[in-house]
């Protein structure tokens, strides 16, 4: 099988967001950029199929921060065969753009199957998945959570609300938005990943810019406090003496 | 005997090729099997591979199984077995490190909750997962100046390596809040990294992640020669014991000293400020850190005995029999896997063996020791007749 | 601006899903500004009954065909895409929801309009609509205007099913699909039932739900005392569940159950939008967790900043012994 993973890099919401003096964007300042969780699902799943029915794993990513290299290089130290960096004017991106330019790239590859974390933190206009799918003309299905291969079709299955699974007959080639690998990402010890570092090399795609989708981010912001949860504060046996209070003015204890 | 012979004979060979090339690594071909390492393991009891037959699984082209087995994640890395062993193998420093380090290089079947500590540790340089930013957000509010080094220009005498669990988990606060107290009565000049301190990683380098072993090593000493200070002062053995005895063997060569040391030279002076008595009868639990591994036995027992109103037992099992709290190498992340294995964990034997000397007060120096026993006196039922206090936190009570 | 609004129905085992009403009842706050005609698209098969219950809808376009019996993101694709072509919309509803965040994008793509995507609410203002999507797990929100034709993906929860909600008669077009549907490259297979070995939880009146912040499959009885104590049962995040600490049938969330106890106890859950989802509409929320800045904080009736192993064990101590006496 010959499948492609596509990867970004996404801010990592463990710090505090700040917002741009402007407001219509994050303040880059202090964000440190981490690799897109859903997406390492997405990389384990494609290797779990590669060692399963043979085959190449192939890492696309737009090189839109320079957290993108360590990303690619773990990509191959967990076994990917190929990983690939596409250079160029990112600024203000969005998705749309972004499936225009894979497609644009993809044109480069051979594949059957595309995987892809089902979304991120920071989509606005639409997923990467299905638009690309539709610019490629191949089926998307979305939020799958285990994939077989048997003879040329995939069987996927995808979730549904209530801890329902409906399971898929999917044609190749397609893509996928995965929600979860049937094993969690495996670790890379750092030592494996400098070591990739050190010796490997990362394909370079060099790409022209593409129009944005049709909508306009006005203003970024954050939530208001207001309308926030009533703070019960106070020593421990306090709160819960409060808490039981609350419980019992509600009805929810007698 | 097939399978002896179908045995994937690189595997043994390129295991033996890594250990020897580190310390002392040779000696475990000079193991008798005597077995005293099993006998001195707490968790030898269910470990599948104990050293002992770890090491006669090598021998013979067996390595597979014992990468297969528990062992790997059920060795606390106590030191006892290290400690008694009359081949002097290394078997806490290098036998078990390696044996993990296979299962870390292989990726998937590395347990899930090492593998969120190593990369909590890689990308922000602590277990937890915290932010690095917020390290010396401890130090805000305590109403006495603590000065972290980056901002402070001053030059200081002494570095206080504050290690991540004292600086994030919020028990352990309490502890690190208490010393900066102590250390501000004794009027030393001293400071803390803040932000730019890493992991010392003791514990990623028991639970054998080497590469990013050096990878702090590496930060962490960059971040250390900006600074002039004369020694670093650790209140965590764990961070003792990476900068006193393995960060040298990558040439990295500082004074260091830990908070017990440091406080009994000054027993005099701490004697003066004491202004309260305190009520209660103590027993010292000897950190493994501090004590098995680096031989710091009496120096705590000095202060303790320097506390007004404290009467200090043993515990049966103490100084260099003293039993781990089950927290290193690894052991703090590995809790549920543990104990699914075992009979009873071993914070809670402890506190058991604690409260049978009259004790009432549990007195450690060692911030894994706090969490993991703190814990066990909620399982066992103690709650209200042993509680736990740092040594630092008892002084600082009766300042 | 002026048009149509299109939403599409959501429904599942032959029931209509809540979303279709939050999407009936966002269409019809949109109709007041632009006028036009609020329309319900029903794809399926045998489903004509369904058909009163999106009474708010003032016309229904049923699509019958066998093909569509299950859902299909390629056929109801197709479908849309060459029914919307026809028509002058201006906005396309969707569910952010499985189904609809497959179809989302790719129909917007395929017919050549804009998409937003984790909507939670609108605003109209000179002539334009801006709409307000939620991204950064909750932190951060977004204003985004659309020229004219979008296709618009909503979160559960942010509108009204109650408005939606409406028994009528609207006018019915029911055409066959308008184009072949017999060879599909996504073709529905079966539906796979979690394991009811175990209490269905969105029958529950209360709810103790655990998050990351239980930290170790051991915490879980002490958890599972309280929930006893308060006649509840133990709920839990997506987290959880993954390290198989609680079985999937205990999932709160866009994946899992939706709930609306009368008491929804957060203990270490942080709120990621996925889980709001599953609990919002909870009668009372009370979240501990020491992280001031959690979005828990944002739905939360009330709220502890204290770590919930510090507060449970009192909490438990306090009900045993209000019990005893």
């Amino acid at each position: 099988m010959k499948i492609i993973v596509l990867t970004t890099v996404i801010p990592d919401l463990i710090e505090e967001l700040e917002i741009s003096p402007d407001g219509k964007s994050l303040d880059k300042t202090y964000l440190r950029y981490i690799p897109n969780e859903l997406d390492d699902h997405a990389l384990e799943e494609a290797l779990l199929l590669k060692e399963r029915h043979g085959g190449e794993v192939v890492v696309l990513a737009l090189n839109i921060r320079e957290e993108t290299d360590e990303m690619l290089f773990a990509a191959l130290a967990k076994g990917a065969d190929k990983a690939v960096k596409i250079n160029g004017d990112f600024e203000g991106i969005d998705n749309h753009a972004k499936a225009k330019i894979l497609r644009k790239v993809l044109e480069n590859f051979e594949f059957d199957l595309i995987l892809t974390g089902v979304q991120t933190v920071e989509d606005i206009d639409g997923y990467v998945g299905p638009l690309l799918a539709s610019y490629l003309a191949i089926p998307y299905v979305g939020v799958v959570s285990g994939v077989s291969y048997l003879k040329d079709t995939l069987l996927v299955k995808k979730e549904l609300p209530g801890g329902l699974l409906t399971e898929m007959e999917v044609s190749i080639p397609c893509v996928l938005g995965i929600q979860a690998a049937e094993n969690p990402p495996r670790y890379v010890a750092i030592s494996r990943l400098r070591q990739m570092m050190r010796t490997a090399k990362l394909e370079e795609f060099q790409c022209e810019k593409e129009k944005n989708g049709k909508i306009e981010i006005k203003k970024v912001f954050k939530p208001e406090i207001a309308g926030k949860a009533e703070m019960i504060v106070g020593e421990p046996e306090e709160i819960v003496e409060k808490i039981v209070k609350i419980l019992e003015e509600k009805g929810i204890i007698k | 005997m097939e399978e002896i012979v179908k045995a994937n004979v690189d595997l043994e060979s390129d295991f033996v090729g890594r250990m020897i090339l580190e310390q002392g690594g040779e000696k475990f071909r000079q193991c008798i099997q005597c077995g005293m390492c099993v006998g001195s393991c707490p968790n030898g009891y269910f470990m599948d591979y104990p050293p002992r037959k770890f090491i006669a699984a090598l021998r013979a082209n067996m390595l597979k199984r014992v990468i297969q087995s528990n062992t790997a994640w059920t060795c606390i890395s106590c030191f006892n077995c290290s400690l008694r062993c009359p081949s002097g193998i290394k078997i806490t420093d290098v036998l078990i490190p390696n044996l993990r380090e296979e299962i870390l290089l292989e990726g998937k079947t590395t347990p899930q909750e090492v593998q969120k500590a190593l990369e909590n540790t890689s990308r922000y340089g602590n277990p937890l997962g915290e932010s690095p930013r917020k390290r010396a957000d401890w130090t805000k509010e305590i109403g006495i100046p603590v000065k972290v080094l980056p901002q402070a220009s001053e030059s200081v005498e002494v570095l206080w390596f504050v290690e991540c669990y004292p600086s994030y988990n919020p028990r352990n606060i309490l502890t690190s809040q208490a010393f900066a107290r102590i250390l501000n009565a004794l009027k030393v000049n001293f400071g803390i990294l803040g932000h730019e301190e890493f992991c010392a990683g003791d514990d990623v380098r028991l639970v054998g992640e080497k590469g990013l072993f050096e990878m702090l090593i590496e930060h962490n000493t960059k971040i250390l020669n900006k600074y002039k200070f004369d020694f670093i002062l650790f209140t965590d053995p764990h961070g003792y014991n990476a900068f006193k005895n393995e960060y040298p063997k990558f040439g990295v060569q500082y004074e260091t000293m830990h908070y017990t040391e440091f406080l009994v030279d000054k027993i005099d002076k701490l004697k003066s400020l004491f202004k309260k008595k305190l009520n209660g009868t103590v027993t010292y639990h000897d950190p493994c850190y501090l004590g098995r591994r680096n031989g710091e036995y009496e120096a705590p027992r000095e202060l303790l005995k320097a506390i007004p109103g404290l009467k200090l037992v043993e515990m049966p099992r103490n100084r260099e029999n003293a039993l781990c709290c089950g927290g290193g190498g690894g052991g703090i992340w590995l809790d549920s896997y543990i104990r699914e294995h075992s009979k009873e964990r071993l914070s809670e034997k402890r506190v058991k063996e604690a409260y049978s000397t009259g004790a009432n007060i549990l007195a450690v120096a060692c911030p894994y020791d706090m969490s993991r026993f703190e814990d066990a006196i909620k399982i066992t039922g103690y709650e209200g007749k042993l509680i736990v206090k740092d040594i630092i936190e008892l002084i600082d009570e009766a300042m | 601006m002026k048009g149509d609004i299109f939403v599409l129905v959501e429904h599942l085992k032959g029931e209509i899903s809540d979303i279709t009403f939050e999407l009936l009842s966002c269409g019809k706050a949109i109709k007041e500004q632009t006028g036009g005609t609020l329309f319900a698209i029903l794809l399926g098969h045998n489903l004509k009954s369904l058909i009163p219950d999106l009474g708010c809808a003032d016309k229904v376009i049923y699509v019958d065909d066998e093909n569509l019996s299950e859902f299909s993101p390629e056929a109801y694709k197709m479908v849309l895409v060459h029914l919307l072509r026809e028509k002058d919309f201006l906005f396309f509803l969707v569910g952010n929801t499985s189904y609809g965040m497959d179809i989302a994008s790719a129909l917007a793509a395929e017919l050549e309009v804009s998409c937003v995507v984790n909507c939670k609410d609108f605003r109209f203002e000179e002539d334009n609509f801006i709409f307000i999507t939620q991204t950064h797990g909750g932190k951060i929100l977004n204003e985004v205007s659309v020229p004219n034709k979008a296709v618009i993906s909503i979160l559960p929860g942010s509108f009204s099913a109650e408005e939606g909600k409406r028994e009528g008669s609207p006018s019915i077009e029911e055409i066959k699909s308008p184009v072949s549907l017999s060879t599909l490259k996504v073709r529905f297979k079966r539906i796979i039932e979690p394991e009811i070995t175990d209490v269905d939880i969105s029958k529950q009146n209360i709810l103790v739900s655990v998050g990351r912040g239980i930290q170790s499959k051991d915490n879980i009885p002490l958890v599972e005392e309280l929930a006893q104590l308060l006649g509840g049962v133990v709920g839990s995040t997506r987290p959880v569940i993954d390290q198989g600490w609680l079985p999937l049938s205990r999932l709160i969330g866009r994946s899992g159950k939706a709930v609306k106890p009368k008491l929804y106890l957060a203990l270490g859950i942080s709120g990621a939008l996925e889980h709001q989802e599953g609990m919002k509409g909870s009668e009372l929320i009370i979240a501990v967790n020491t992280d001031p800045t959690a979005p828990i904080f944002d739905i939360a009736h009330y709220g502890v900043e204290k770590d919930l192993f510090e507060i449970v064990p009192l909490i438990v101590q306090r009900l045993k012994e209000r019990k005893g006496s």
